[in-house]
């Protein structure tokens, strides 16, 4: 057997040996301990490319010029900060990595703690990603949240994440506890200075008890020069109800990775999306569920409208362990192409072991739908109205799917602010 | 009034439409029968101004406005509508908010103030009633769910909000039951006005017993070859097409 040829290394390569260095001579001696293990964890594959199976269509090598410069602790004004919109939140303000606790909310929450992890890492991740590695080994900061079993959360736990400055990186590491029987509504927002170029790459680690009844959703808002990387790691208990929702919208180049695993029995999953891309913008969502469970339903349900140069890659694997008999997993990808120039790459995939099973999975990619844009126009819309209520039409119906109305509502808008389309707010 | 000359029409390179004289003068209620490929579908999106279907000789015009150059919307506009043989399914657009959209789309194309909220629910309200529209089918997506006879009488309801001019009912009666044609011929009409012109377009003669016209033509593989008064339609039952499609072949 051949040794694999070594392949030379890349300018941001070379940039990340330097942050490395820096950030471990920084560190305490336990933290350096699990930072040098993530970060050889991470040499040993280095920046992923098109030859690795689930980084082929993102080639991060060839994309990722340079690896900026780490960014340092600042303090934007609290006005930067969007978040859910207008939504009464609490809020929970990181700001390249790091807590921000006067950006925060200040008040006691019934059920919920937060905690400040001074050089946090998280452990145990159900991925050998090179690039979660890599936030292991220079995460700058993080937090712990905590929610106790039986709470129930009225208000929405919002998390902004948020990268400051131009030509910097951040890495932010959340550790999300929820225990036994809680409630609640976690609304992530991952964003940054308008028009500026940064990097962000952030890892969050989840584990859900049992009965659990949780909504998580995501708003990928970074600026349109930004490279977004988000590791997303989820443990579910029994018979629990988790949701999750991937607004994508921001960034020239997102991958969002999540990596799903049924702890327990009798659980439902539901992993949904809408990608909404223009120019040159590319956005990977790729996902790993593991029905290592018997009698699990996860559903998994994007959709992309892609316009002018975009791309929108979507990978979706399911795996079902031998003895996960009567798991429910349907997987659909649904995507519209508003140009001749934009792409979908769609690559679903089912790995069963159980033979008790209901599974499926499909795509569908098309162009606005001719017989529907007539009988609109026949009732006297105009033809660029009504390409914006069927482009909407059909965001609308994965949004109102994830069935939690201050997330429906706020998505609508957004949606509609994207497709410039507040006229049409008639109700 | 509608002016049709000569016109010919093809889709995709078939010649459907090998010219139709036609006038329909306000407040007149036209049907047109014929058997079925004789191209009266494609008469009513050639009218209405459907994408692909393309006017290769002859011409439309509509109270002195030549159509040709007029898109779908321009037309709906300028008091056109169609009520489609198979009203279209859009899921995730909410009935109202069409509702509303169309109309005011056709308000500000006509330089008119857009509806207020309030007044829009009231008339929404009145109108339904009428045409037995249920507010739980309000509430659903654009057709969705709804069976073949409520989606006529949705298509009805549209027709009676938007107080179009020019109505062209395709086929309206198919896959209806005889109390929605009654509704549905009802709901029509009562919309039968001295300014109004109607096409009915039908392949049974049943529906021209609710819906009684002035003027009934035969079509016959894309042309008019008969034109005469109701009672052409009760006629046409009898016998059926057989003589015209024959005399077309000979």
């Amino acid at each position: 057997m051949n040794a694999p040829a070594k392949i030379q290394e890349t300018k941001a390569e070379q940039s990340l040996n330097a942050q490395f260095d820096a950030t471990l001579a920084q560190t305490t001696q336990d933290n350096a301990n699990q930072r040098k293990q993530a970060w050889d964890a991470f040499k040993a594959k280095g920046i992923p490319h098109r030859r690795v199976e689930e980084w082929h269509y993102t080639d991060l090598r060839t994309k990722m010029t340079d690896a900026f410069a780490l960014a340092s602790k600042t303090s934007p004004k609290a006005d930067a900060l969007t978040g859910a919109g207008g939504l009464e939140t609490y809020r929970i303000a990181i700001v390249n990595g790091r807590y921000v606790p006067e950006l925060s909310s200040n008040q006691a929450l019934a059920g919920l703690t937060v905690t400040e992890a001074e050089g946090f890492l998280a452990a145990q991740l159900g991925t050998d990603d090179a690039m979660a590695h890599l936030n292991q080994a220079l995460v700058q900061g993080g937090i712990t949240i905590k929610i106790d079993a039986d709470a129930t959360i009225e208000a929405p736990i919002e998390i902004v994440r948020y990268t400051d400055g131009t030509e910097v990186s951040s890495y932010a590491g959340t550790s999300v506890e929820i225990g036994s029987g809680a409630k609640a509504l976690i609304i992530e927002s991952f964003e940054g200075d308008a028009e500026a170029a940064y990097q962000s790459n952030a890892l969050t680690e989840v584990k859900v008890g049992d009965k659990a009844n949780i909504h998580w959703l995501k708003l990928q808002v970074e600026s349109e020069k930004a490279q977004h990387i988000e590791t997303l790691s989820i443990e579910l208990g029994a018979e629990t109800n988790f949701q999750h929702f991937i607004y994508n919208e921001g960034s020239a180049l997102s991958r969002a990775q999540l990596f799903l695993e049924f702890k327990g029995e009798g659980t439902h999953a539901g992993l949904r999306g809408t990608c909404l891309l223009k120019d040159s913008q590319h956005a990977d969502i790729t996902l790993f569920v593991n029905h290592a469970v018997p009698e699990c339903e996860s559903r998994e349900y994007y959709r992309a409208v892609v316009d002018d140069k975009a791309r929108a890659v979507f990978q979706g694997k399911i795996i079902v362990e031998p003895g996960a008999q009567k798991t429910d997993g349907q997987m659909m990808i649904k995507s519209l192409l508003l140009s001749d120039t934009a792409e979908i790459n769609a690559k679903p995939e089912l790995e069963i072991f159980a033979d008790d099973v209901q599974c499926a999975h499909g795509s569908t990619t098309g162009d606005i739908d001719e017989d529907l844009l007539f009988y609109l126009m026949a009732r006297g819309i105009p033809e660029a109205q009504a390409r914006k209520i069927l482009v909407l039409a059909f965001l609308s119906e994965a949004i109102e799917e994830f069935e939690e109305e201050r997330s429906v509502e706020l998505l609508e808008a957004m949606t509609r602010k994207w497709l410039h389309a507040d006229e049409m707010v008639s109700e | 009034m509608l002016e049709i000359k000569n016109l010919h029409a093809e889709v995709d390179g078939n010649k459907i439409l090998r010219g139709i004289d036609l006038t329909v003068r306000p407040g007149e209620v036209h049907a047109i029968m014929g058997p079925n490929g004789s191209g009266k579908s494609t008469l009513s999106y050639v009218l209405a101004g459907k994408e692909d279907y393309e006017i290769t000789e002859g011409s439309i015009s509509y109270n002195g406005v030549d159509w040709s150059e007029l898109g779908a919307d321009e037309r709906a506009a300028a008091g056109m509508f169609l009520a489609f043989q198979y009203p279209i399914e859009i899921p995730g657009v909410a009935t109202m908010t069409f509702l509303k959209t169309a109309l005011n789309a056709q308000r500000k194309a006509r330089g008119e103030d857009e509806i207020s909220t309030p007044d829009f629910m009231k008339l929404v309200r009145e109108k339904s009633k009428e045409l037995k529209v249920t507010p739980d089918m309000l509430k659903r997506p654009l057709n969705v769910g709804f069976s073949g006879g409520e989606k006529k009488r949705a298509e009805i309801l549209q027709m009676s909000l938007l107080e179009p001019t020019l109505c062209v009912l395709d086929e309206t009666d198919s896959g209806l039951d005889i109390d929605a044609l009654r509704i549905v011929s009802e709901g029509v009409n009562q919309l039968r006005s001295p300014e109004r012109s109607m096409i009915v377009i039908t392949h049974y003669q049943r529906l021209l017993d609710h819906i009684v016209p002035d003027v009934v033509h035969v079509l016959s593989k894309g042309k008019i070859v008969k034109t005469g008064g109701k009672e052409l339609a009760l006629e046409l039952e009898k016998n059926g097409y057989a003589d015209y499609v024959d005399e077309e072949a000979a």
